[in-house]
């Protein structure tokens, strides 16, 4: 044990098995405080209130050839009374860059002011960079209360 | 290491970086029995730095506002992973950063550590501890709960019994005449940007000057020193005391996560301005003292009002407090001792009126 050569035969010196638990044990600190602040950054999923089924107007509110925004959850909907009197329903987010389309009433046509998107009744894009369809959503009278439902996904 | 290396020498380049640090390599702590006390003021930076890094991270999810403020504290605690931990961190550490600064001031009374030239940096600490007492006032409000109301109604009473500022900086206080949503709105902008923005810079006034001036040794060490010259200690700043302090930072933050995570801070019921003052309502264990002292004088002093006389009377006291640098002598063998007994009696006084507060019905 005197002899100095044998400390070289020690497998780990002393110094670097108290480095190591040195820092093993500050890795596990700042894993014990980077993983709750991971987590705590994550912003918790909002609860959607919406449900699947929302009053978006009552009947005669809309006069034939004309569109309204209604809230369905946290999101926009749009509901289009036709010229011929028949209700639509759809999303009013654009599926381009989401900004909130509108009804026109001149060109019968649901149409995305920021970047001049199209989409006729039945919500399919037909003009300008929207690259998908607006969802569709089914609508039901009841009394004197326009419902409008998701569509069940078959 | 090569890497370092060359970030290093690309700084150096850009803006010689070496000499920048060079004080830093060259500086010397004073090394005696009475060291360990220097480690308190580097503990309150630690938790002030806590602060900083917690009430960001409540900033994401807090909304301000009467209808808002205590239903997203509630939803913070509630539905945020981990938010419970983050807000008792943050009320923790901020009690514990009050207790430090309190330690620190009357470690450095004791060690006379104010002593020319050193007089700024006491200013300085003395205008951090009413900062902190600041955030600490204008933060317990904003969980919009039933204590946080009370405590805030009576705190802002109390400014208004100044002599004739008080009125205004009570109307300015509440943004009223009565504590509502406009006081919580003026008190989170003082919590989160006023007094940062304030205690920022004198915190970096107070750590330039003391890193100008070098630490203090106490009188008596001093003294020994210069009739035993070989008796001197230092320790070199880098590395040696830096990693002492950070160890003591790192045993801070155990504590402090401990503390947390085991006994969570409550949040309390909703404040409601039409309903009674809950029984045995007291303000924050700060605060006690002056509180306790309040109750205590009389509603008639000779021809004045009592709670005029006490605020009149704290406010006087602080501003001694503040100069007491200048009544002290900055020969180490002529220090006045009336200081030291001025100090041993206020801490006296701080912990027993707080004691009696506390058991006082």
């Amino acid at each position: 044990m005197n002899n100095p050569s044998d400390r070289s035969l020690t497998p780990i010196p002393r110094r670097r098995l108290v480095e190591l638990l040195l820092g093993s044990g500050f890795v596990a600190t700042a894993a014990a405080f980077l993983y709750p602040l991971w987590q705590y950054l994550i912003p918790p999923k909002a609860t959607d209130l919406g449900g699947d089924s929302v009053v978006a107007a009552r009947v005669g509110e809309l006069k034939p050839n004309s569109g309204k925004i209604f809230r369905f959850g946290d999101r926009p909907g749009l509901l289009i009374r036709t010229a011929n009197g028949e209700y639509r329903a759809m999303s009013a987010t654009c599926t381009h860059l989401s900004c909130t389309v509108q009804y026109r009433d001149d060109l019968h046509e649901v149409w995305c002011a920021c970047h001049n998107g199209m989409y006729d009744l039945n919500g399919r894009n037909i003009s300008g960079p929207p690259p998908r369809p607006l969802v569709a959503f089914e609508v039901q009278i009841r009394g004197d209360e326009v419902f409008v439902r998701r569509r069940r996904e078959a | 290491m090569g890497f370092l290396h060359n970030l290093r020498d690309w700084l150096n380049d850009r803006i010689e970086w070496d000499d920048l640090i060079a004080p830093l390599r060259e500086k010397t702590v004073p090394k005696h029995r009475l060291s360990y006390w220097y480690f308190l003021g580097g503990i309150t930076l630690f938790l002030f730095i806590i602060q900083v890094l917690t009430g960001i991270l409540l900033l994401l999810y807090y909304r301000p506002g009467e209808n808002s403020a205590f239903e997203s504290v509630q939803y913070i605690m509630t539905q945020v992973k981990f938010g419970w931990l983050i807000r008792s961190v943050h009320s923790w550490s901020a009690n514990l950063m009050i207790f430090t600064a309190f330690a620190h001031m009357f470690s450095v009374l004791f060690l006379k550590a104010y002593r020319k030239p050193r007089e700024l940096t006491w200013v300085s600490g003395v205008i951090l501890l009413l900062l902190v007492m600041g955030f600490g006032f204008s933060g317990y409000l904003l969980p919009w709960n039933t204590l946080a109301f009370f405590a805030t109604k009576v705190g802002t009473e109390i400014t208004g019994q100044v002599p004739v500022i008080g009125r205004p900086m009570l109307i300015f206080l509440r943004g009223g005449e009565e504590v509502t949503g406009a006081t919580l709105t003026r008190f989170f902008g003082f919590h989160v940007a006023v007094l940062p923005g304030i205690a920022t810079m004198l915190i970096a006034l107070h750590l330039l000057l003391v890193q100008r001036q070098g630490i203090s040794v106490p009188p008596n060490v001093e003294l020994a020193w210069k009739a035993n010259p070989s008796a001197q200690r230092e320790t070199k700043f880098f590395p040696n005391f830096l990693l002492r302090e950070l160890m003591a930072w790192y045993v801070a933050l155990g504590v402090l996560g401990a503390l947390a995570a085991i006994f969570p801070w409550n949040l309390g019921t909703k404040a409601d301005p039409f309903s009674p003052a809950p029984a045995g309502i007291k303000p924050e264990w700060y605060f006690l003292f002056m509180f306790q002292t309040l109750k205590l004088i009389p509603p008639k002093v000779w021809l004045i009002d009592g709670e005029v006389l006490g605020v009149v009377g704290f406010g006087l006291v602080a501003l001694l407090w503040l100069l007491l640098p200048f009544f002290e002598s900055s020969d180490p063998s002529r220090t006045k001792r009336w200081i030291t007994g001025v100090g041993v009696f206020a801490l006296a006084y701080i912990a027993g009126m707080s004691v009696y507060g506390h058991l006082a019905k």
